[in-house]
């Protein structure tokens, strides 16, 4: 297997809501430098599993360790701190501030600079220059003076990842980045994501449910049902595990060809 | 030790009124989540409707008990007013957030203390007539005690058997509960929400004008009863928790009985420390003893 | 889910009014008329109106402190009373057992004691947000209201405890109240009113300012972008304290008394009617609806006893009609004039 650390570890991770074990003693695990797709079918723990690994839910029981430290009882200002970054499954961003602003508070908040009164924002222009670089990485410099709350619902999808990316994390979850958006406009998305945050070095974990964009950009995928890991490995490993295909895809002929298809593409 | 049984029956009699207040105030809260910072002015309202009545028939030389009978006038004409007002200006409110509802039942609170003072003058308006007409009770050795402040405990208790039974036992009741828990789905039920709201908040209404009617023959009606009572009414439901009936019940009898307690103690921090309480409970179980989050 | 309060899901104007140079001449624009005109009112208008404008100016500093809470952190409090009076009872206890009247010493003081009570209420109280936000600071206000109402020994309850006009920068008030009022006390406000307001927009403007924002739009965002979230909105309710202590201060010499009525709640939600009068959503807004309050209420009061009636009246047509205020129909008629000209040309 691989000879360094992981950058993330989960171990015997726990949590439950009432009767439900969202996350049932999972150990999660993921590599420096992986496009890793995180997948199940609704209920399976995923975005339970990120929560709780950024820091919005504390675990029942179990560890989490972050580039070699135990990071379990971090408040989330201090994941973030340490370069654990999320976007959200529904949008959230700032909705009564311009797009640029939503990106420079991502950048004023890492830099620590949102403890500062008296300053001007507007003057401080290394972080505008580069909130402006983000918004074009992402192709939304023109949406740069508009309200967030005013834009496309793939804009809206794209802001929340430029968001998340402006942090400068180490490792960056991505909860259904193309949820909602038109699956012509989904591809675009997934282009502009995945060349831009490789080429940050980023670590990135995507949940996802579109198949197809699951075997298209992930190098790794783990698979989960009913709060526990069921499979982990690769496109073509995942693709060929029955039990997978059963529990996901259902072993119609239909839905076999359709992942062939995609893999194909 | 005969002293005893008098402070009891005072604490009681506080929370017998501030029961029906907090209670309707609570009631609307929980059926419609509107926080009617004029709930007050309404207790008021009874309080003067019912000692203006009382002052004309004792002028036409009515006897005693028709002016007990008179005694429901002003809680009417308080639930009256309750549905105008719902109907009028607090439906535009529904669909919109909740401070505006807030600032709209300050603006409210404002209209009603004045139009109290327009219609009835500053001078404070008594009833005392069927206060005494009740004449005393004995109590511990040798003691006296008002008749009539038994007759408010006893509508006080009577008012929560009855609420409880209204909406706990009877089909509108079950329909209230729904709506109070989950209105779109009620909606979807088939039931109409609207008719709900202008019930409940009449029935709100109606217990705070109660409230201001069977406390006047007591003490007076006088400008600027409705902002005070309003508070402590709040402080009742922030110990009790908004929404919830038994909660206004719970927190009327322990505000009535600190009250009590420091009155005869430390008079000067009696205030303070209801407040205080409030401010506790706030912080430590912040939907109330009883409410919902 | 985490809306801000009076969140109107309407459509927003898309492009957002920022502070880049554009919009910093047409502030100056209108600045500089109304700069004019302050600066020369005494001499212009009679001195009961100059009166009535400092009382403006004062309750304009209490209104930008409030709304750093409500405009930019999403926070409506009904218990600014409580730091408007301990502003002007700082004045009169300095008064009585400091012996001290120098309006400087007088200011610095209720900034502390108003800094110390907002510590207090606010780290009790920024834990909640909406209505139990609201009735938390409501009961905490009461609790201070009712000391100063029962001790009266102490704060003269509802005869309340004088405070005599002060000396500025060191010169004594002289004979003529009318004329030190209407003239130096005026300026002293008015040289008060610049710095705060000042102040305050370097605050709004900073990236501190923006972090508020932040929490006000989406309190999981903000934290999630690293923002300490409940330590933020403690720093802005102590901030927003002090102004208005500051405010209450600057009151207390110009009404001569400081009583129980400015500790009331009613006070505190003549606060908010001032602040949503003018428009919540903008800067100068609680500034403009602090000062059309003011002369509202002034008149109201001299028109008729029932002046409660009127002003609640307006209130409610306010919220039924105009919720974004002054401001916000001001904005929205410049954007239909610019719609409709753009349209022409």
């Amino acid at each position: 297997m691989t000879t360094m650390q992981p950058l993330l570890a989960t171990q015997k991770l726990c949590k439950s809501f009432g009767d439900n074990r969202a996350v049932n003693a999972v150990d999660f695990r993921v590599n420096a430098g992986e496009v890793l797709a995180l997948i199940g079918s609704n209920g399976a723990g995923k975005t339970s599993l990120v929560n709780l690994v950024s820091g919005l839910y504390r675990p029942d029981s179990g560890r989490i360790l972050f580039d070699g430290r135990d990071v379990t009882d971090q408040t989330p200002f201090d994941r973030i701190k340490d370069g654990i970054a999320r976007s959200f499954q529904i949008v959230n961003l700032f909705d009564q501030l311009t797009c640029a602003e939503n990106t420079a508070l991502a950048i004023f908040s890492r830099d620590g600079k949102t403890r500062r009164l008296t300053n001007l924002a507007s003057r401080d222009h290394a972080v505008w220059d580069e909130a402006h670089d983000v918004l074009r990485r992402f192709n939304l410099d023109h949406t740069a003076a508009m309200r967030a709350g005013a834009i496309s619902h793939g804009e809206r999808k794209l802001l929340d990842v430029a968001v998340a990316y402006a942090l400068r994390p180490k490792l960056l979850f991505l909860d259904e980045p193309t949820s909602g958006v038109s699956t012509r406009e989904k591809a675009p998305i997934m282009d502009i994501v995945s060349s831009i945050v490789r080429a940050g070095g980023i670590t990135i974990v995507i949940i996802e449910h579109d198949m197809d964009i699951v075997f298209r950009y992930s190098e790794r995928i783990v698979v989960m049902h009913q709060g526990t890991i069921l499979a982990d490995g690769s496109p073509d490993e995942i693709r060929a595990n029955d039990a997978v295909t059963t529990t996901l895809i259902g072993t119609h002929p239909g839905g076999e060809s359709a992942v062939a298809g995609a893999a194909n593409a | 030790m005969s002293v005893l049984p008098i402070h009891v029956l005072n604490a009681l009699l506080y929370s017998s009124v501030l029961f029906l207040i907090a209670g309707g105030l609570s009631l609307i809260y929980g059926v419609m989540r509107i926080l009617n910072l004029a709930h007050g002015n309404l207790y008021a309202l009874g309080a003067f409707v019912t000692a203006w009545a009382i002052g004309i028939a004792l002028g036409a030389g009515a006897p005693s008990w028709v002016l007990f009978l008179l005694l429901p006038l002003g809680a009417i004409v308080a639930a009256a007013v309750g549905a105008i007002i719902e109907g009028t200006l607090l439906r535009p409110f529904y669909k919109r957030p909740e401070e505006y509802q807030l600032l709209m039942t300050f603006g409210l609170l404002m209209i009603l203390e004045d139009l109290i003072r327009l219609v009835w003058g500053p001078s404070p308006l008594t009833a005392t007539a069927v206060y005494s007409a009740f004449g005393s009770i004995p109590i511990g050795d040798g003691g006296r005690y008002p008749a009539y402040n038994v007759v408010i405990i006893g509508v006080g208790a009577l008012a929560a058997v009855f609420l409880w039974a209204f909406i706990y036992r009877t089909r509108f009741g079950v329909f209230l509960r729904a709506t109070s828990q989950d209105k779109r789905m009620a909606s979807a039920l088939g039931v109409n929400v609207n008719w709900i709201y202008i019930q409940a908040f009449t029935l709100g209404c109606f217990m705070a004008g109660l409230g201001g009617a069977i406390v006047v023959p007591s003490q007076s009606a006088v400008l600027g009863m409705g902002v005070d009572a309003l508070v402590l009414a709040f402080i009742v439901v922030v110990i009790g928790g908004l929404g919830s009936l038994e909660g206004a019940l719970v927190g009327a009898l322990i505000v009535g009985v600190v009250r009590e307690v420091f009155i005869s103690l430390f008079p000067e921090v009696e205030l303070a420390v209801l407040y205080l309480i409030a401010a506790f409970v706030l912080l430590v179980r912040p939907a109330g003893l009883f409410g919902r989050a | 889910m985490n809306t801000p309060p009076f969140a109107v899901p309407s459509t927003p104007l898309p492009v957002a009014p920022s502070a880049d140079v554009h919009s910093t001449r047409k502030i100056l624009a209108w600045i500089v008329p109304v700069a004019i005109f302050l600066l020369a009112a005494p001499y212009v208008i009679d001195p009961f109106q100059t009166l009535t404008l400092t009382y403006g100016l004062v309750a304009a500093i209490g209104a930008l402190g409030f709304n750093l809470l409500l405009g930019y952190t999403g926070l409506l409090s009904f218990g600014h009373s409580a730091f408007f009076g301990t502003g002007a009872y700082t004045v009169a206890f300095m008064v009585k057992y400091l012996k001290v009247l120098s309006m400087e010493l007088f200011l610095a003081g209720s900034a502390l004691t108003s800094a110390l009570l907002s510590v207090l209420f606010g780290f009790v109280c920024v834990r909640y947000t909406r209505i139990f936000f609201g009735i938390l600071t409501l009961a905490l206000s009461q609790v201070l209201w009712s000391l100063a109402f029962k001790f009266f020994w102490v704060t003269g309850g509802t005869d309340g405890l004088r405070a005599p006009t002060p000396t500025l920068l060191g010169m004594p008030p002289g004979n003529d109240k009318m004329d030190f009022l209407a003239y130096r006390y005026y300026y002293y406000v008015l040289g008060a009113f610049a710095i705060c307001t000042w102040l305050m927009w370097l605050i709004v403007n900073s990236p501190f300012g923006k972090a508020l924002q932040a929490i006000r739009d989406n309190e999981t965002r903000a934290e999630f972008i690293g923002i300490r979230i409940r330590r933020y909105r403690l720093i802005a309710f102590v901030i927003s304290g002090v102004f208005t202590g500051i405010a209450g201060a600057l009151w207390a010499p110009l009404n001569g008394l400081a009583s129980p009525d400015i500790l009331v709640w009613t006070f505190s939600g003549e606060i908010v009617f001032m602040t949503v009068l003018g428009g919540f959503r903008t800067f100068v807004g609680p500034i403009i609806g602090a000062i059309v309050f003011t002369y509202l209420k002034t008149y109201a009061i001299g028109f008729t006893v029932y002046w409660q009636l009127l002003l609640g009246t307006v209130l409610v047509v306010l919220v039924l009609v105009l919720p974004t205020g002054i401001m916000g129909a001001f904005e929205t008629l410049a954007a239909k004039w610019r719609h409709s000209r753009s349209k022409v040309a």
